[in-house]
């Protein structure tokens, strides 16, 4: 059974000229210990799903249908104290800008204790403990130090480092990381991946990994999904969807990309933009953008069709 | 006049108008400041009495109750003062003066705090920081001191006779005073900002003068929170006037203003005659509370982050 | 520290010195003082014998430090009205004012933060709505409106509360207290809540927008996502963030306390220094007005120095930037 398991989840955003639908009808699962990389370009509902997912989405956004299961169990339904007993200790998160996640006023060694000792029962002096080994485990050297320090006093890189030691302290099973190396220098984005590949993997937690960045998808992610105009475009294993894209959009994305090993002339890019919430097309939300477009894609909306090694929102995948 | 009719639809179509037509309270808020404004510049034609013709007062008027009170009369509605001079006529000349004083003192204080605001923001270096430093040190001592202040030195200053005379200007120009620190530092603060933009450089480049620049290019984008700011120190520039005008160093008696009223009816309060002070004190209130919340409700119309 | 409290000392001097030179210059140049203390009949070597002894046919700025010399000393001059020694006037009328701008703020202080705190956190309950309305309300009215509402309810409809005076007092050394006695008691209480309800409503307006403006932050919303209790994120968190915009304005706040306490000691002929100056003003004598200016100047430097000190104990950043910087010297 899925660790976790979105079913036809919607959020919408009642506005003064009517209700805009942000995501419409995701559908995906995780399994233990499975990192599943969500790309997208801004807008597309990537961090929405994550918001929607741990309960945090920002009033007036709602979740207007669908489910969200843990362990089988609905979690989208929960009143508010069971919920808040999920975050944290079943599924953990990392935000994207780390100068802005920390609580200024307190030193990262008490956040760290206090978010432990939310979940776990733990002494003073073991939740200290702990504190300074997650310090040290997330490569921050003398840690029994610096865990008196304050977040201002820990580079940008540093305090990411931080925040993945808070969203993982609780021992959660499923952690959201929502652009966690957006905000860094390029120079540390693989390293910040690469300790959260790490650490995620030797304590067997899963991972929904957001970013737009399809370069750091494919180096980390097992599966991927793909989205575009809150739905789902593509999903499947990582190797399939970059090799063998079945949407267009997914074609266009890859074909964005620089490859080392690729001998292309130029890099190609999508013509046009993503449309507004309020102006999405009839039939395939892509379809005004598409090279392939043909009659059925502007009247009738595409579902999930199985497309080879993957799953595409496509009809040129209708047998 | 197609393009005026199309920005007016615009305007009529704008988040602005929509949030204020969703809003009962700005409604409500903007009719009494409307009725307020109404009353008091039109008061020498529809005052049902003209408490200032000595003529027509009669002593055998004075302490008339008001209708609220079981022997009230339609004659007085808000009942009569000791000298028999008509409540509510008494409160429509008081508003006159009341907002006269409190608009008159905002226009000056916002005219010399824009221009300073802007120069210091403009210029920096020393001059911003004297300037700042100044209304610092002046934002830290409450505008009603200031105000008391110069009244005060201004009283010692003329002859009693001129100072009756002047006494409206001395009034505005104090309360000007006490009030310029705050539209300073916001437009200083925006100032700096716009300064910065693109299209300022610009401007600088093709060699426009730095006056020409501040009063085409950014006093424009200043005027919003300009506007915030003089609609939120209206009502307490209203009320500083009515405050001095109660410790009796404001306005000359002849001129009396909602707060004189409240000061001379204070005085038959422990007599009974409660409505001599407590319906200018009430029309007080309601016009400062409306203009608050209009203020309040342009802030975050004009700011949708606050919302 | 002691040398931070030491440089805030110092970066204070110049201040005072240029209040001073205000409150001197109201001195010099307002008014005759020598004509306004002789009275109707005198002669030119009374006048000139007077203007000697005053120090007056001196350069200005000799007068001036002479001023502020005399000042420092605690000699504020001689009251035209009253013909007593001015320091001696404003501290007799002093613990009056300090008592009750004292009971006021702390009233306004132990109602506006839980309720500002309870608007922010609750903001779109009902009964944060009318704790806002409430609020407006208190805005909008005039200290010596609420004054004489209080007075036309509790004194002359109830009786239950004296209008005027401070009650009795007990003297202890120079310091006269009125919190003692249950008529001082009983006296206090009209004009404390005259004066600190606009100071409540301020304190709850700012206390409820810093909250909105921290509960939107990052590290708020990734408090929530690591499952901490609403306690220990409205509390432990936001409202601790507040802290250090709300201990500035409520200290600042302090110098209103002071000026609305001329209108509510007016209301209540409460006999303190706000009453003093009113007096003093109506009949312009400069003597008291410049004394309570320097007064307030250094009420405001104290205020200052407290509101410094008290943000260093509570900004970690503020405390890690002193030491870097005294590192780096």
């Amino acid at each position: 059974m899925a660790l976790l398991d979105v079913e036809e989840l919607k959020v919408e955003f009642p506005t003064r000229r009517g209700v805009l639908r942000a995501i419409d009808g995701v559908s995906f699962g995780i399994e233990p210990g499975e990192v599943l990389g969500v790309v997208g370009e801004s807008g597309a509902g990537k961090s929405l799903t994550g918001a929607a997912i741990i309960g945090l989405l920002e009033p007036p956004g709602r979740i207007a249908g669908g489910r969200v299961l843990l362990d089988g169990k609905r979690i989208d339904n929960l009143p508010p104290a069971r919920m808040r007993e999920i975050r944290g200790r079943q599924i953990g998160a990392i935000f994207q800008d780390p100068l802005t996640t920390l609580d200024p006023v307190y030193p990262v060694g008490r956040q760290l204790t206090e978010t432990m000792q939310t979940h776990l029962k733990l002494s003073d002096a073991d939740a200290r403990r702990r504190a300074v080994a997650w310090l040290e485990r997330v490569g921050i050297p003398a840690g029994a130090q610096r865990v008196n320090a304050y977040p201002h006093e820990f580079s940008g890189g540093m305090r990411q480092r931080v925040v993945i030691a808070l969203a993982l302290c609780a021992e959660p099973r499923l952690v959201i990381a929502d652009e966690p190396t957006t905000a860094l220098d390029v120079s540390i984005q693989a390293q910040i991946i690469e300790l959260l590949k790490s650490l995620t993997r030797d304590h067997g937690t899963s991972v929904m990994l957001v970013t737009h960045d399809m370069g750091v998808i494919a180096e980390t992610a097992d599966r991927v999904a793909v989205m575009y105009a809150g739905r789902i475009a593509e999903i499947g294993p990582v190797r399939a969807v970059v090799k063998q894209p079945a949407h267009p959009y997914t074609e266009g994305l890859m074909g964005s990309i620089p490859w080392i090993e690729r001998k292309v002339e130029r890099l190609r890019q999508i013509d046009g933009a993503m449309p507004r919430l309020n102006a999405i097309p009839p039939g395939c939300a892509f379809n005004p953008r598409c090279p392939h477009v043909f009659d059925r894609c502007r009247v009738e909306r595409p579902d999930l069709l199985d497309a080879g090694a993957t799953r595409a929102a496509c009809w040129l995948h209708d047998a | 006049m197609r393009g005026a009719a199309r920005a007016l639809a615009r305007f009529a179509d704008s988040d602005f108008v929509y949030s204020f037509s969703r809003s009962p309270i700005a409604i409500l808020s903007l009719l009494v400041v409307a009725v307020c404004i109404l009353a008091a510049a039109l008061a020498p034609l529809i005052a049902p009495h003209d408490p200032f013709n000595l003529a027509s007062l009669n002593l055998m008027d004075s302490f008339r109750p008001p209708l609220l009170a079981a022997d009230g009369e339609w004659t007085y509605p808000l009942g009569t003062d000791d000298q028999g001079r008509d409540v509510l006529s008494g409160i429509m000349f008081g508003m006159r003066i009341s907002l006269l004083v409190g608009v008159a003192s905002i226009v000056f204080a916002s005219v010399v705090g824009v221009a300073i605001g802007l120069v210091a923001g403009y210029a920096g270096g020393t001059v911003d920081a004297v300037l700042m430093r100044v209304a610092d040190i002046q934002l830290t001592f409450p505008a009603i001191l200031i105000a008391l202040l110069v009244d005060g030195v201004v009283r010692a200053a003329l002859p009693k006779d001129m100072h009756e005379a002047l006494g409206i200007y001395v009034i505005i120009l104090a309360i000007g005073i006490a009030r310029w620190p705050q539209f300073a530092r916001t437009v200083r603060g925006s100032t700096l900002v716009e300064r910065n933009r693109d299209y300022v450089m610009a401007a600088r480049v093709i060699g426009l003068s730095r006056a020409r620049i501040m009063a085409t290019h950014i006093l424009p984008n200043v005027l919003g929170p300009v506007l915030v700011i003089a609609t939120l120190t209206l009502g307490l520039a209203i009320l500083d006037e009515a405050t001095l005008s109660f410790l009796g160093v404001g306005l000359p008696v002849t001129q009396p203003s909602l707060g004189t009223l409240i000061r001379i009816g204070n005085d038959f309060l422990f007599s009974g005659e409660w409505w001599v002070t407590i319906f200018p004190g009430v029309a007080l209130v309601l016009m400062v509370l409306s203009i608050n919340l209009l203020g309040d409700w342009l802030r975050d119309a004009l700011n949708p982050r606050l919302r | 520290m002691a040398a931070f409290i030491l440089s805030r000392i110092l970066q204070a001097i110049p201040v005072l010195l240029v209040v001073g030179f205000i409150a001197f210059a109201l001195f010099a140049f307002v008014g005759d003082p020598v004509v306004t203390m002789l009275g109707q009949d005198y002669t030119e070597a009374q006048r000139q014998a007077l203007i000697h002894s005053l120090g007056l046919d001196q350069p200005f700025f000799v007068q001036y430090a002479h001023f502020m010399w005399a000042a420092l000393h605690g000699d504020f001059g001689i009251s035209y009205r009253l013909a007593r020694p001015v320091a001696g006037l404003i501290a007799e009328r002093l613990p009056a004012t300090l008592e009750l701008a004292f009971t006021a703020s702390v009233l306004a202080l132990l109602v506006g933060l839980p309720m500002g705190v309870y608007t922010g956190i609750y903001r779109n309950a009902a009964s944060s709505r009318l704790f806002l309305v409430f609020s407006l309300i208190g805005v909008s009215l005039p200290t010596f409106l609420i004054g004489i509402l209080l007075i036309l309810v509790f004194s002359v409809m109830l009786h239950w509360l004296p209008s005027f005076g401070r009650g009795d007092v007990v003297h202890l050394g120079w310091w006269s207290t009125g919190f003692l006695t249950i008529s001082g008691l009983k006296a206090l209480v009209l004009p404390a809540i005259t004066l600190g309800l606009f100071q409540m409503t301020l304190i709850m307006r700012l206390v409820r927008s810093e909250m909105l403006e921290v509960l939107r932050t990052d590290y708020i919303k990734f408090a929530r996502a690591r499952g901490l209790s609403d306690r220990a994120i409205n509390f432990g968190h936001a409202l601790r963030n507040t802290l250090v915009p709300v201990i500035t304005i409520v200290g600042l706040q302090f110098g209103l306390v002071v000026a609305f306490s001329i209108v509510t000691e007016t209301v209540f002929q409460w006999p303190g220094v706000g009453l003093l100056l009113i007096q003093s003003i109506a009949v312009a004598d400069i003597p008291v007005m410049s004394a309570y200016l320097l007064l307030v100047a250094v009420v405001f430097v104290v205020i200052n120095l407290v509101v410094d000190l008290l943000y260093y104990a509570v900004d970690p950043r503020l405390r890690i930037e002193r030491r870097a910087a005294a590192g780096a010297r």
